[in-house]
């Protein structure tokens, strides 16, 4: 194996809730190059489709990105069933454009959900290293589905938990925590990365207050490098790219009954692969 | 050879034999499976095709090649049963003979310019390109070239297209270390992932990048230049001596009118990427899907389109190709025009979409065309469509956009010094291809935004002998890179 062949190795794995897990992928190239709000294209195993994933963390001289990977259909299965010492067949990166940093007189607030709780954590960095007061906000369902918390915290100055059955935190919803935050102190920013129905919220909410709005679009991608337009979102109007000219773009301008159409637009294909995957797997 | 030295029959006879038709399998047949469509000349039928060649004393189809293969010699060796012989020559000159005799446009190249073609059927130079390249890699003959000792030069080729392969070829061959970065996870570039199997079958392509690594290439996957590693990485800290670009064009266009983001509305690049380089044809055993409509709506009439409707075809839909122009300006090569039309294709023409119409679900349900007409020919001599004032709508339930690339911006994004043009075609001058970046030629669709398999090898042929004078430091040209926004690509000019 040459000298750029890699081998994109499993060097640790952690559960992180129910079918959720936190990975370390030996991958020194794109650990060299990666920037907050970037993304990843994996294949897990020879033969498998490309699948986006965000960044979490990386470590630059040791040469690994960090993952989370929630098994939301085959390919994440195929994913998240890999062990520490196996290897993901590709992983291609790092792709899209880094998060929008600026110095802002007010606070950032990031707010994820599911594995959006780690893709603004990089981006909870640079924020911070700008110069700003960066707020983090997490929501779940339940206290035991939280993730990712305590490395949320490291990168910001504070920490909002959101429940909607109140287990822990603020009872509800992560446009409540930004509430609370905005009867304290102006809130200049926003990034929210995780499910569509929060992100529509959360932009909506940011438009009535006038408060910039960024959100990470989770498109359908196939290249992941602008080759194929799977991905195509419509942003103010016109026709993007997600993997290319996003993920992040403006909340305020996206066109989310688009997304989540266009999201749907295999499902029937892939319960059939599912079932096919799960069906191989008992024999 | 001379003409009146040659034993056999006279040029008279010769011109007037029948070309021997290229054996298909039944278009019933084979729109049931991705098979390739021809199947190929016995060697009776080779040798007694290229015995239809005259050996003209000053043979135009040398010229009409844009690799210049030395046709009637590889013809005359192959009439006298010569394989071999005839595939050391025609490999003197090009290393992708299997691909190229498959999708070469021979009707507007070689071909074309064939003096038999003036009174009779031109002789069928690509078929017997293909029957000497298929006959020498089933019989295993040798294909490795002979490989200059090692100059000690490194030499980075971004993409492993025809442009990319190529240039590595000729790099190699003349001695330098050699390394292809390909973004995705394998090699040929839209050889693999646009040009369908039933007209090149995948081996054909493996066997030519396993080559490249027997000849010494290293061939690296996954890796996207300008975002893995940057040129400046390659040529400061990787310590290439000179860069190929090679990326391909890779930016599909789309029309711009309502619904084209409705669900089941793909670009060919998506659709033929899914299957050809996913093999979502063979979903789930391949998980990667693609939505399996009955109607199937194509919009263009290039290569790329046939090969959509083609395709569809073969997943089991009812296909119709919309097109603004007429049949006869339709550009496509005029033998997958031809297979298209046999393989029950429906064909609306002069039809210009201009909007797709949803159901409750996000899904299209229907197409909407303005009905054109052709203007009279304008200082250019094109007819020009116009609209006529007339619609209709079509019930679909797939659309597939194939009306060409722009070029990808990834590697001149992360690269200012490399300039393009405001269709992202990258800027190089026109001898050497040579950019605006010391030590960093490009070549192929990059340069010229979409053209073919041998013009894409042709440029990188030429930008190899460059940048062999690049390294080996004996290249002083005064380089003339446009900088004009405006400015086209590379346009290659030889027999229209
Ligand atoms: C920029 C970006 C970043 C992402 N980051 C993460 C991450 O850090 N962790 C994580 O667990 N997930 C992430 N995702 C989502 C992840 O890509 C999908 O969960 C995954 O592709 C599902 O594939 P599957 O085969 O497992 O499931 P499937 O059964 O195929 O699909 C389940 C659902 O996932 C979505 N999906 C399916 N295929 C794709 C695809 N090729 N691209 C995008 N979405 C798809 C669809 O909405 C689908 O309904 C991200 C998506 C994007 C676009
Ligand atoms: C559907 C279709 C049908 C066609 N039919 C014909 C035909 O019949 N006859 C014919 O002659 N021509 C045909 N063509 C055109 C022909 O395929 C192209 O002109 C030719 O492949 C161009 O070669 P290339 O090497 O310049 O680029 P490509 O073949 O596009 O290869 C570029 C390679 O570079 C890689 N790459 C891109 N960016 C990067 C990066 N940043 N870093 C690393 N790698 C990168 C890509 O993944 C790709 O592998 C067809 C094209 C299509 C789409
Ligand atoms: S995923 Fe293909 S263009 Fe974005």
């Amino acid at each position: 194996m040459g000298k750029y062949n890699q081998d994109f190795k499993v060097l640790t794995k952690r559960e992180l809730c129910a079918n959720t897990y936190h990975f370390k992928i030996q991958a020194p190239l794109i650990a060299k190059k990666i920037l907050a709000g970037q993304f990843i294209m994996i294949r897990p195993n020879e033969n498998s489709e490309r699948i986006p994933l965000s960044i979490c963390g990386w470590n630059r001289e040791e040469g690994y990105i960090e993952l989370i990977i929630m098994s939301a259909g085959r390919t994440s299965t195929e994913a998240t069933i890999k062990e520490v010492g196996d290897s993901f067949k590709d992983v291609v990166g790092p792709l899209g454009q880094r998060s929008h940093i600026a110095k802002y007189d007010g606070a950032c607030v990031l707010m994820g959900g599911g594995y959006g709780t780690g893709a603004i954590i990089p981006t909870a960095r640079d924020l911070k290293e700008a110069g700003n007061r960066v707020i983090g906000v997490v929501g779940a369902r339940s206290e035991n589905l939280l993730l990712m918390v305590d490395e949320l915290k490291d990168a910001c100055d504070e920490v909002y938990l959101t429940t909607n059955d109140g287990s822990i935190g603020i009872e509800g919803f992560v446009t409540h925590a930004l509430e609370e935050i905005q009867k304290k102190e102006k809130v200049s920013s926003v990034l929210a990365v995780g499910p569509v129905p929060m992100m529509i919220a959360v932009a909506n909410m940011t438009k009535e207050d006038g408060i910039e709005c960024w959100v990470s679009l989770n498109a359908i991608m196939v290249d992941g490098t602008g080759m194929c337009g799977a991905c195509r979102v419509t942003v103010g109007g016109k026709t993007k790219f997600a993997c290319f000219h996003g993920p992040d773009f403006n909340g305020h301008e996206v066109d989310f009954k688009e997304l989540m159409t266009r999201q749907k637009m295999f499902v029937d294909q892939e319960k059939i692969a599912m079932e096919a995957f799960t069906g191989a797997l008992e024999k | 050879m001379a003409n009146n030295k040659r034993p056999g029959p006279s040029a008279k006879e010769r011109m007037a034999k029948p070309r021997n038709e290229m054996p298909l399998h039944s278009a019933e047949e084979r729109i049931r499976h991705f098979n390739e469509v021809p199947t190929g000349y016995s060697l009776e039928q080779a040798m007694d095709e290229a015995s239809r060649c005259i050996q003209c004393k000053k043979p135009d189809c040398i010229g009409g090649c844009p690799v210049g293969i030395n046709i009637p010699e590889f013809l005359l060796q192959l009439e006298g049963g010569d394989v071999a012989g005839a595939a050391k020559t025609i490999r003197q000159n090009n290393f992708l003979p299997a691909a190229c005799g498959r999708v070469c446009p021979q009707d507007k190249q070689c071909e074309a310019v064939c003096i038999v073609g003036k009174k009779n059927d031109s002789v069928g130079i690509g078929n017997l390109e293909r029957f000497v390249a298929d006959y020498e890699r089933e019989h295993d003959l040798d294909r490795m070239p002979e490989i200059a000792p090692d100059t000690g030069k490194k030499i980075a080729v971004i993409g492993s297209g025809p442009a990319g392969m190529t240039a590595a070829y000729e790099l190699r061959v003349r001695g330098h270390d050699v390394t292809i970065f390909e973004a995705f996870h394998r090699g040929g570039g839209v050889m693999v992932y646009g040009i369908p199997r039933f007209r090149l079958p995948l081996e054909i392509i493996d066997e030519d990048l396993k080559l490249l690594e027997e000849m010494g290439v290293e061939i690296v996957y996954d890796m996207i230049i300008g975002r893995t590693l940057s040129l400046d990485d390659l040529l400061e800290t990787e310590g290439f001596d000179s860069v190929f670009i090679a990326s391909g064009a890779g930016l599909p266009k789309m029309l711009g009118v309502p619904g084209e983001n409705l669900n089941g509305v793909y670009s060919a690049n998506e659709y033929l990427t899914r299957i050809y380089l996913m093999h979502a044809n063979y979903f789930p055993e391949h998980p990667t899907p693609i939505y399996q409509g009955k109607k199937l709506a194509v919009i263009g009439a290039g290569n790329t389109a046939m090969d959509v409707l083609r395709t569809g075809k073969r997943l089991g839909a009812e296909v119709t190709c919309y097109y603004r122009r007429s049949h006869d300006e339709a550009p496509a090569r005029s033998e997958e025009l031809e297979h298209a039309e046999q393989e029950f294709i429906d064909f609306k023409w002069l039809s210009s979409p201009i909007e797709f119409i949803g159901d409750e679900n996000g899904f299209v349900k229907a197409i909407k065309c303005e009905v054109m007409e052709l203007s009279e020919p304008d200082d250019s001599g094109r007819r020009r469509p116009v609209p006529t004032g007339e619609s209709f709508t079509d019930e679909v339930d797939t659309v597939v956009f194939s009306l060409g690339c722009d070029v990808n911006p990834t590697i001149p994004d992360s690269t200012r010094d490399v300039t393009t043009n405001k269709w992202g075609i990258m800027m190089v001058d026109p001898v050497t291809y040579h950019t605006s970046k010391p030590g960093v030629f490009a070549g192929g669709d990059t340069v010229t935004g979409g053209s073919t398999v041998i013009l894409a090898m042709g440029q990188a042929k030429t930008a190899a002998k460059y940048i062999h004078e690049y390294v080996m430091g004996n290249f002083e040209y005064e380089l003339n890179v446009p900088t004009d926004p405006e400015a086209p690509g590379v346009q290659w000019g030889f027999a229209k």
